[in-house]
This record gives structure tokens, C-alpha cells and sequence, in this order.
């Protein structure tokens, strides 16, 4: 099958590759890159345990060709963290219990990270909008909501 | 409330010690089964049948091999040659791994494709070109026992019906008696239908044969590693597995619920392709397989009555179920039980005589009967005395909680042995209940109820006052495949004082790194910052049966109790050497020994673990070690009370959950975090089956919900701002009082959604709908009465 040479920044860093046309960006994350911090839990883009930031935007990189982030900039959950400082909604996720079996959590926290960025003050049905492209089989969200919350409120007082 | 014995910085007993675990897991570097990569690693993809019920008459695999990176098809043919074609199920029933003749239902493993990367492996997949010929499906269990009902277990020989079993338990003739003396009777016909877990993370298996080393290691997503040892090593030792050759490990796992706790062929298969190539394979299930094959839960027809007095006094229940197993009884059920402890059914409330029958019956639909975070079958029982009642109550134009009160099983009975054999351990019903309703405002919410009916709005109120029963088990009663129900903890102290604790459970998100920690730090005093908690590695790990059902405070929980205590008689005696003093002379405090009436003189556990190694008296063997294997003496029993308000839309019938107030109580508490946080997991997965989930087939045993399209989890949106709170009855055989809280929620959410929704439609003559209640199950109860006429 012919390649294409892709070049994409990942946290950052520019990363290049010749991929398949076929091959899905998780897999490319995933496989590639060895990035498994995004994770995969469906085939049919109802879950959300693969959502990435893409040019700032929250997507699912399970629905997304590699070869379509040519030339764009990926953020994962590998890049939250800043000089060894956890992004305050990585701390929330911590503090709150926003997080059990850990499987959701990558693409809960990038879609937390994605809403903050554009609404630095939700309200709870906010974030529970904003997550509900995200399935959790363990928290019941409420804990999620929180971490979101304590989020917000940690930016707000100037801790990111 | 029990009293803190630690400080903080120790972290015992009743802190919110804040996840070990979680560290990893929010920086994107847990190690979940399809992180792992090994050099020259394999892919498995599997064929799967479009069919519920056919011979399968040829597997054409030409085109499939001629795809580049495609390098074999593993067939039933193949695995036949080892004769490992079939397993046995925990039940002692067969599986196929791969057919060689038929398939039994749709989304059957047919044939294996291995190929060097996961795209061309899915490539083969596609290409692998396989003829059936359909044979006649059966789908309805009641007409599988019909007679002339094709028999599907034609590999059993002698065979001639599609029955699994027929099991009871109880007093018939009491039973029987008590409901012809009865003033009033209640029946009622419950459906709980077939469900799946879907933890985020599917199921899969990297296994690396190592040829030279007749080494198998499995890294896999399991809940029970040591028993699935055990298990290949039964199944295969006659291929040259033996179990000192066999590791398993069971990395970071996404979520179990009792989906982790079987052996599925995937597994097998990977494991014998490593074997036939030499090399790392890995095989992923994806999620329309994960819910199309994996195993199921639930899925009894129940018919229920109850009998009772004129005043309100329950005397009897009589229950007959037909179980749907699909075409083999791969429960993940303890041995002796083939309907799990459904015969938990009377209860909370104190009857003098019941009966309960169940029927297995084979179908052309997957295998399965397991449990759904719940207890092996516990859920079915809850929710079908719990609607029972609620249905009593109504009938007697009594207030549900007044008549729950009425029945429960008094405090001061306890330990109480129930009609159908249990022995429960502790309770206090009404405790919960009356907390529940202060909570919620139960009087109010009636007023309200009243005036909203007046202007013909439709609101309900559902209790549920469930008990459950958990941490299977004495082994006594408790085994699977013959191995008894304990668990255990290994501790070893290092002698600067940090330790190293190993389980024989393993974690699936319930956070045992933390809350082992904290039964090691409330016995030891060392602080929790101190203590590794180690699970899930079969080479380094304590044997034990794994982590469903609850079990892993009531067996491994205690196991690290009684190993802690084990460390400390050792350190008492080293203390003793060190003051030079007599041991019965010393007290014991979270962290240290001293002499009675002279505090000063005393040492901290570091002082004496350091002199254990360095200064040990003599004729004392050196070092700070100690294991546990806990077999309980008995099971524990949490139990609850749930209320739930409902508003139900009278157009669309849509139900929505106003307020929902939870009072659990699970005895001694380790850490209220954790314990909250399963709880607010638990009545998600309740709310989940009571009003989103269900698994159906057409006729010809078409699966209707095989992918998140179809499957309905709750999302953010509908899930509501869980109210919870909490009584504490400790359970007083458990070493620490514990009993275990990772299921109740789930157990006892679905009857008091139900009863709130048929609450707010009782007037209208609507009494029972069976879960999951979709809108449109209201809407035509609305319309059936007249509500709405759109």
C-alpha cells in the first residue's frame, strides 16, 4: 500500500512519519509514536477514551486519519504536564477522585482541558455537556464534574 | 461513626487518603494490556460468524494467506490436532475455543487470522472465506423447552432437551402452605434482561511463548490471574503447559465489573498461536465484539409472589426463574451455586417460609451469566423482592416505607438466618431507611405527590432497602473448580522500615494500591507513603481468587489484617529485647511499643523493623515478614436504603430523576473517598440497566444493540447528582469490622428507579414495567390509560 510522509506536532514537538492513508491518528499516537496515554474503547466514536486535541479543538482520534493531521499540531494527555508542574486539571482529576480505572481519564482530561481553554467559569450542566462525548464506567461523573470545577477555579486564582 | 486511630500523615483506617494509583493515571502512563509491545510481536484478529445457529461446511483461507503480513488461519482445525478445540467453563459445561462442525451463535469465533501488524491481521479477517449452511435458531428459552425444540448441545451425547439444570432451595411444602392460608397474595411476572458491563477497556492478551525457557507468560485483562493459572495449566498441561512455567500478569485494567473474570477464546487462541510460532502475540477485541460475544449478565425470567397477612406482615415468597445461558453455562458462579446467591431473594424482611426454583435452559445467543458488578446474581434477586414488596405495599394501600419497616428484619435478631439458608451477619434496616427518608424529605415529597396528582402530573417516589451479600467465601460452601475462596496478603518490611505488600485480588480502578496501604498503615502505623501495594503477577503475588463480587475487603482486606497483627507479635517480642522488658509489660500504639506507665521508653516500628535485621535476639529468626491466607467464616452483608423522585413527562414518557438519595452502610469504613466514589459508580451502573441497557435478539438470533450505537451507557447528562450518605453497623466477624462496597449501588439502584416510576403510575393501573424503562414502555402505559392520546 503506498506511504505518505506526514509531519505533525505532538506535544510540541515535530514528528514526522510515512503512514499508510488508512491508518487512524490513535494509531499513529499509539502505535507510532508510542504515546499510549490515549486509549481506545469503542469503534464508533461514542466513547471519547481517544480525544485529542487537534489545533486546539477536542476530537476523536479514533475518526481522524493520520494523514489529516498533516501539518497540524496534536496535543495529548503526555503534554499536559509542564516542566513537572500537572496542569491544574490533571490536580483535579487527583484531588477530587475524579478517576478510578484510569481508562476514560486521558480523553476526560483533554476534553476538561479543551473547555477551560474557550470557558474559564462553567456551570456543571457546561461541563456536563462538554463531557458528555466522554463514557465513564466508574465514577458516575459526579467526581469528574468536580475535578473540572476545581480546575477552573485553580486557573482562575492565576495556577495556570 | 468509628474514631481515627492514625493521623493524617500515617493514613490509616477513615482517611481520605488521597489515590497512590492516580499519579499514572492522569499523566497518561498507566500500563494498560494493548500498551504493552514486544519485539517481533504478532497480531490476532478473529472471524466471527454472521450466523446464530449453522454448520459451518468449509473455511477457505487462500486469499486471506496470500495478504503480505498475513502468515497463518488458525482454524478449529488446527486446535483439534492438541485438542484443545473446547474448554470447560467455570460451570463444568463446554465451550468451543474454535468450532470444527457448527457455530451456536452470531459473532462466534470461526477462525483466527495472525499477521504481523493489526491492519493486515484485519485485512486477513475480511478475506478469510467461510461457507454455513443456517440451521434452525432458538431464541425464546420458554420455547427451548418445548418439546420438539431443536436440541442445540448435540456434542453432549444423550442429550435430548435444551435444559441446563433444574436447581431449588427452600421449604416447598411450608411455602406452599403459608400462601393457601394467605389473606392477600401478589404475583407478578419480571423480566431482567440480558446486559454487558462494557468497561471502557475491551478485553485482550499479549502471550509470549518462550521456547527455550518452556515459558508462557500472559499479560491479560483479568480479574482472577492466579485462578486463570490455574486453569491453563489444567486445560493445557496435556500440550507441556505446567503451571511453574506459566506467569500471568495482569497489568492496569480498565474497568471489570465481572466481564474480566472468564476465560475467553481470544485468549486461548492467542496463547496457542504463541505456542505454534515462538513468538509475542497480541490479540485486542474490539467493542462491537466485546459486546457481541463476551459475557452477558442477567437475562432471568422471573415469576415472583408474595404472601401476606391483612395487617401488613409478610409470611411467604415463592419464586420460579428460567435462566437464559445461551448455548453453554459459562457462569462465573462459585460451584456448588448455579444461580449464584440469587437465593438472597427475601431479602431485608423477615419471612418465615420461601421457595425458589430455577430452570437453565440453552440458547443460540452467547455465553455468560456473569455478574454486572453485583455479587453472582445478587442484583436479580434485589430487584425482584424489591419490586415484590413495593407491588405488596401498593396493593395494601400502604405507604412503601411504613410496610418495609413493618417486615424488616428487627436489629437485635441478627445474626439472623434467613428461611432459604443465610446466615446474615448484621444489620440495621431501619436505621438506613429512616435516614434515607429524613434525607430526601419523604413526608413532603408525599404532599407534593398528592397535589401534582390533582392536576394530573405524574410524579413517583421508589424506595429500595436492599442487603447485600459479599466476599465469597468460606470455603466451606465457596469454591471454583474445586479451588476454595480465600485471599491473601504477603507483607515483607525492609529494613529501613518500607514495606512491600502483594494480594492475591486485583485492582480494576477500586483503588486497592491506596486503601491495602491503609490497612497495613492503621495495623502498623507506617505511614501509607511507605507501604507498595503489589496485585496482579502470578510469579510474585500470594495465591488467591481475584477481585469480583465485592470480595477483596472481606478476604484479601483481612488477610492484610491478620498478616499485620502476624508482623506485630513478631515485633512485640523484638521490642521487648530492645527495652528490656517483659512483653506482656508493652502496649501497642499505631507506629510503636512502650512500656506500661513509662511512655518514654519505647520503639517505633522502624526502630524495631531496623533491629529485626540488625539486632534480632537470639535464636529468633531474622527479618519482618508475614502471610495471610483468609478463608472468612463468613460472608458479609451491606445493605442500604435508596430513594428515588421521578417527573415523567406525560407526552413522551420520558422518566427523569429528580433527586436520588443513597444511605449505604457498609461497616468500618477504610477510606470514605474511595467508598463514596464506588458508590457514585455503583448507581450509575444502576441506573444504566433501569433505564438504558439492554441486549435483545430477533428471531433469528440477531444481536440489536451490538455496538455503542444501540448499547446505551448513561452519559454525563443523564446521570444525576448522586445524594449519598451513611449508616455503620460493622460487620463482626471481619477483622476490621469492613464488608465491602464496590456493588450495593448497583445492586439496589434499579428497584427504586423502578418503584418510583410505577409509584407515579399505580393510579392509573400500571403495576410493574420491566427494565430498562424506556420513554416509550411509559408512553404506551400513557396511552393505555388515556393520559395521552399523541
Amino acid at each position: 500500500m503506498a506511504t505518505h510522509r506526514i509531519r505533525v506536532t505532538v506535544n510540541g514537538m515535530a514528528r514526522e512519519a510515512e503512514v499508510e492513508p488508512r491508518l487512524l491518528l490513535v494509531h499513529f499516537l499509539r502505535d507510532v509514536l508510542r504515546l499510549t496515554g490515549t486509549h481506545i474503547g469503542c469503534d464508533t466514536t461514542h466513547c471519547g477514551a481517544c480525544t485529542v486535541l487537534l489545533d486546539g479543538k477536542p476530537i476523536k482520534s479514533c475518526t481522524l486519519f493520520a494523514v489529516q493531521a498533516d501539518g497540524r499540531d496534536v496535543l495529548t494527555v503526555e503534554g499536559l504536564e509542564q516542566n513537572g508542574q500537572l496542569h491544574p486539571i490533571q490536580d483535579g482529576f487527583w484531588q477530587e477522585h475524579g478517576l478510578q480505572c484510569g481508562f476514560c481519564t486521558p480523553g476526560m482530561l483533554m476534553t476538561g482541558y479543551a473547555l477551560l481553554q474557550h470557558n474559564a467559569a462553567p456551570t456543571e450542566e457546561e461541563i456536563r455537556w462538554a463531557i458528555s462525548g466522554n463514557l465513564c464506567r466508574c465514577t458516575g461523573y459526579v467526581n469528574i464534574v468536580k475535578a473540572v470545577q476545581y480546575a477552573a477555579e485553580k486557573i482562575q486564582q492565576g495556577g495556570a | 461513626m468509628m474514631t481515627l486511630r492514625t493521623s493524617p500523615e500515617v493514613g490509616g483506617m477513615g482517611h481520605a487518603v488521597k489515590r497512590k494509583e492516580d499519579p499514572r493515571f492522569i499523566r497518561g502512563q498507566g500500563r494498560y494490556v494493548d500498551d504493552i509491545e514486544l519485539p517481533g510481536m504478532l497480531y490476532l484478529d478473529i472471524v466471527r460468524s454472521p450466523y446464530a445457529h449453522a454448520t459451518i461446511k468449509n473455511i477457505d483461507a487462500a486469499k486471506a494467506l496470500a495478504i503480505p503480513g498475513v502468515l497463518d488461519v488458525i482454524t478449529g482445525a488446527t486446535l483439534a490436532k492438541y485438542n484443545l478445540h473446547w474448554m470447560p467453563t467455570l460451570m463444568s459445561d463446554m465451550q468451543m475455543v474454535l468450532p470444527v462442525e457448527k457455530v451456536m451463535y452470531q459473532a462466534q469465533e470461526v477462525a483466527a487470522v495472525l499477521a504481523t501488524d493489526r491492519y493486515s491481521a484485519a485485512d486477513g479477517v475480511a478475506a478469510v472465506e467461510v461457507t454455513y449452511e443456517p440451521l434452525p435458531v432458538v431464541v425464546d428459552p420458554f420455547k427451548a423447552l418445548e418439546p420438539g425444540a431443536p436440541v442445540l448441545r448435540t456434542d453432549k451425547p444423550g442429550k435430548t432437551d435444551n435444559r441446563i439444570f433444574h436447581w431449588e432451595v427452600g421449604d416447598k411444602a411450608a411455602t406452599d402452605r403459608a400462601f393457601r392460608d394467605a389473606a392477600v397474595t401478589v404475583k407478578q411476572d419480571l423480566y431482567i434482561p440480558r446486559i454487558h458491563v462494557s468497561s471502557i477497556e475491551t478485553c485482550g492478551c499479549v502471550a509470549q511463548f518462550d521456547r527455550v525457557f518452556g515459558q508462557l507468560t500472559v499479560w491479560m485483562t483479568t480479574q482472577a490471574p492466579h485462578a486463570i493459572r490455574t486453569v491453563f495449566a489444567l486445560v493445557a498441561g496435556h500440550v507441556g503447559l505446567a503451571e511453574h512455567k506459566i506467569r500471568i500478569i495482569s497489568p492496569d485494567i480498565g474497568g471489570g465489573f465481572g466481564g474480566k473474570v472468564p476465560v475467553y477464546p481470544g485468549y486461548v487462541i492467542a496463547v496457542a498461536a504463541s505456542v505454534l510460532t515462538g513468538k509475542p502475540v497480541k490479540w485486542i477485541e474490539d467493542r462491537m465484539e466485546n459486546l457481541q460475544a463476551d459475557s452477558f449478565a442477567r437475562d432471568y425470567h422471573i415469576t415472583a409472589e408474595l404472601a401476606a397477612q391483612r395487617d401488613g406482615t409478610l409470611t411467604a415468597l415463592r419464586i420460579k426463574t428460567l435462566a437464559d445461558h445461551g448455548y453453554t453455562d459459562a457462569a462465573a458462579n462459585p460451584s456448588k451455586f448455579p444461580a449464584g446467591l440469587f437465593h438472597i431473594c427475601t431479602g431485608s424482611y423477615d419471612f418465615r417460609a420461601a421457595h425458589v426454583e430455577v430452570d437453565g435452559v440453552y440458547t443460540n445467543k452467547p455465553p455468560g451469566g456473569i455478574a454486572y458488578r453485583c455479587s453472582f446474581r445478587v442484583t436479580e434477586a434485589v430487584h425482584t423482592i424489591e419490586r415484590m414488596v413495593d407491588i405488596m405495599a401498593h396493593e395494601l394501600q400502604m405507604d412503601p416505607a411504613e410496610f418495609r419497616k413493618k417486615n424488616f428484619i428487627a436489629p437485635e435478631h441478627f445474626p439472623y438466618t434467613s428461611a432459604l439458608g443465610w446466615e446474615y451477619d448484621s444489620g440495621n434496616y431501619g436505621a438506613a431507611l429512616e435516614l434515607a427518608m429524613h434525607k430526601i424529605g419523604y413526608a413532603e415529597l408525599r404532599r407534593e405527590q398528592a397535589e401534582k396528582r390533582q392536576r394530573g402530573e405524574l410524579m413517583g417516589i421508589g424506595i429500595s432497602s436492599f442487603t447485600e451479600i459479599v466476599g465469597a467465601g468460606p470455603s466451606k460452601h465457596f469454591d471454583i473448580l474445586g479451588i476454595k475462596m480465600f485471599d491473601s496478603c504477603e507483607i515483607r518490611i525492609h529494613p529501613t522500615g518500607k514495606v512491600i505488600a502483594r494480594f492475591g485480588t486485583k485492582s480494576q480502578g477500586q483503588g486497592h494500591e491506596t486503601t491495602y496501604a491503609q490497612i497495613l498503615a492503621e495495623e502498623l502505623g507506617i505511614p501509607v507513603a511507605d507501604i507498595q501495594v503489589e496485585e496482579g503477577d502470578t510469579d510474585t503475588a500470594p495465591y488467591g481468587l481475584g477481585t469480583y463480587a465485592s470480595r477483596s475487603t472481606p478476604t484479601a482486606g483481612a488477610a492484610a489484617a491478620i498478616a499485620s497483627r502476624k508482623i506485630r507479635d513478631k515485633a512485640r517480642k523484638i521490642a521487648a529485647h530492645l527495652l528490656e522488658a517483659s512483653e506482656e509489660d508493652l502496649e501497642w500504639e499505631p507506629g510503636k511499643f512502650f512500656v506500661k506507665g513509662s511512655p518514654e521508653r519505647s520503639k517505633t516500628i522502624q526502630e524495631i523493623t531496623f533491629a529485626a535485621y540488625t539486632n534480632h535476639p537470639q535464636g529468633m529468626e531474622a527479618g519482618l515478614e508475614a502471610v495471610s491466607y483468609y478463608d472468612p467464616p463468613n460472608l458479609t452483608f451491606p445493605f442500604g436504603s435508596y430513594i428515588c423522585v421521578v417527573d415523567i413527562d406525560t407526552g413522551t414518557g420520558e422518566v427523569k430523576i429528580r433527586r436520588f438519595v443513597a444511605v449505604d452502610d457498609c461497616g468500618n469504613i477504610i477510606n470514605p473517598m474511595i467508598v463514596e466514589g464506588q458508590i457514585h459508580g455503583g448507581l450509575t451502573m444502576g441506573l444504566a440497566p433501569a433505564l438504558f441497557e439492554e441486549i435483545s435478539y430477533d428471531e433469528q438470533g440477531n444481536i440489536r444493540q451490538g455496538s455503542f450505537m444501540d448499547y446505551l451507557l448513561p452519559t454525563a447528562m443523564e446521570t444525576p447528582n448522586w445524594e449519598t450518605d451513611k449508616t455503620c453497623t460493622p460487620s463482626p466477624h471481619h477483622p476490621l469490622g469492613a464488608k465491602g462496597i464496590g456493588e450495593s449501588a448497583t445492586v439496589g439502584a434499579p428497584a427504586a428507579i423502578a418503584n418510583a416510576v410505577v409509584d407515579a403510575l399505580w393510579h392509573l393501573g400500571v403495576r410493574h414495567i420491566d427494565i430498562p424503562i424506556t420513554p416509550e414502555k411509559v408512553w404506551q402505559c400513557l396511552r393505555a390509560s388515556g393520559v395521552t392520546d399523541r
